[in-house]
């Protein structure tokens, strides 16, 4: 039973439509993070895929910037209720990284500098659903934000588009990442509301 | 799973900040620093979500105590800081987040570092330590604008006072009481150095405030020698427009 509000009418707005349930729209940019944020140097930066026991791919920073980029408009929305609409990246697609990678892995663990990991189906990083962006509009990304570079996987809550991405492991099963195994839901779709376990 | 809270009773910590105490049957209890969902509903059935810290130490009684800012430009924070009376029912959910929290069972030393309101999970902390009769050391450097807006001054005062093992530094940046040793700014490496724990005592550090606070703390530790992953952070603002 919903208990009502007195005296409370809210706030409407004409953008609300376009917005997951439970979600509010915000201009700001708002961080969160579980720790401090790292700082990656450039020249000791890397991108690398694995399958849990051998390295199947690796990039430096250079090669990693000299794979084809794609321009990116997307919506985003953060398990803590914002959401932030028409936000411009650039990235490499995931579909690239992983394009000559012979695979039966059903599922990914991103792995982050600082420790963070976070766990998706792998057909969430496939078809043109996900990205390492490295540019937000059109600025080199803010270390706040995740740079060097982050994964951007929009159509999941935020907590999945890893900040400072380091690697994918690629998995024969799942395995829950760091906020997935402290209360967040395993998969995360903003549509359905999929914010704690049980939801 | 919503629950229905009780308001038993409203206190103004400052200003523009009010704590709400809520009577909650069947809350299922909840750990220092963890935080709520709280849900207003408009007779037509609109309804607006915002999260807020607990602020009181975990209990056996169904009591969860919030302090909110009111954002002049908030959706939700108004209400509950000017609209919100004693006797009106709340919906709310949780607890929620198992990170940014403190355990009575942790024996290392105990950073604490707050920005304006980011104290709340904080005092949580102070709190379950107190309640729980536990003499783990504790420092808390806590960042204000002015005098006048210090949360809770008198219970950590109290705190303080009874128990040596939690010190407490007030940085004040923007006016500072009369006499104050340190003139008002924000914090620098002098002030951690100065007032917290050194990193080779291997505490643990729990840092909340707006993100720029946070980034500028989590910085000096990290320089002053702190592993990253024994600090923690909870970051807020800027909050969006509507909070």
């Amino acid at each position: 039973m919903t208990i009502v509000s007195r005296g409370f009418s809210g706030r409407r707005s004409t953008e609300d439509a376009k917005l997951p349930p439970g979600q509010y729209l915000t201009t700001d940019f708002p961080v969160l993070s579980a720790g401090p944020t790292p700082h990656v140097p450039l020249d000791q930066w890397e991108l690398t895929i694995d399958d849990g026991t051998n390295q199947l791919r690796r990039w430096d920073w250079k090669a990693f910037r000299d794979l084809p980029t794609e321009t990116i408009k997307v919506d985003l929305h953060c398990v803590t209720r914002w959401s932030k609409l028409g936000t411009d990246w650039e990235g490499v697609s995931v579909d690239r990284l992983l394009a000559d990678i012979k695979t039966d892995a059903s599922h990914a663990l991103v792995h982050s500098y600082g420790g963070y990991t976070t766990n998706l189906p792998l057909k969430d990083l496939l078809n043109n659903q996900a990205w390492i962006a490295f540019r937000y509009e059109h600025q080199d990304l803010a270390p706040e934000h995740g740079g060097p570079a982050r994964l951007l996987v929009p159509h999941l809550y935020l907590w999945k588009s890893a900040k400072w991405v380091r690697g994918i492991t690629l998995m024969p099963q799942d395995k829950p990442g760091f906020w997935e195994s402290l209360g967040y839901h395993n998969y995360g779709d903003p549509w359905r509301e999929q914010r704690f376990w049980g939801d | 799973m919503w629950h229905v809270g009780k308001v038993t009773a409203l206190h103004d910590e400052t200003a523009t900040a009010r704590t709400i105490t809520l009577q909650v049957p069947y809350w299922p209890g909840h750990v220092a620093g963890q935080h709520v969902d709280i849900r207003l509903t408009a007779a037509d059935g609109y309804s607006a979500v915002r999260s807020y810290s607990i602020a009181s130490a975990p209990n056996l009684e169904g009591r969860v105590e919030i302090t909110v800012e009111r954002l002049p430009t908030g959706e939700v924070s108004p209400y509950l800081t000017q609209e919100l009376a004693v006797g009106d029912r709340l919906e709310l959910r949780g607890p929620i987040g198992g990170w940014f929290v403190w355990r009575p069972h942790q024996s290392e030393p105990i950073q604490l570092i707050a920005g304006g309101s980011g104290i709340v999970p904080l005092m949580a902390m102070i709190r379950s330590r107190a309640s729980a009769g536990i003499t783990t050391p504790f420092r808390l450097l806590y960042s204000v604008r002015d005098p006048a807006s210090v949360f809770y001054r008198d219970i950590l005062q109290l705190l303080s006072d009874r128990d040596q093992s939690v010190s407490l530094t007030y940085a004040y940046t923007r006016t500072a009481p009369k006499d104050w040793p340190r003139p008002p700014g924000r914090i620098d490496a002098a002030l951690i150095a100065n007032t917290t724990w050194q990193s080779n005592l291997g505490p643990t550090c729990y840092v909340c405030g707006p993100t720029s606070f946070v980034e500028s703390a989590t910085g000096l530790l990290v320089a002053g020698g702190h592993s990253p992953d024994k600090i923690r952070t909870e970051r807020f603002g800027p909050s969006g427009d509507r909070r």
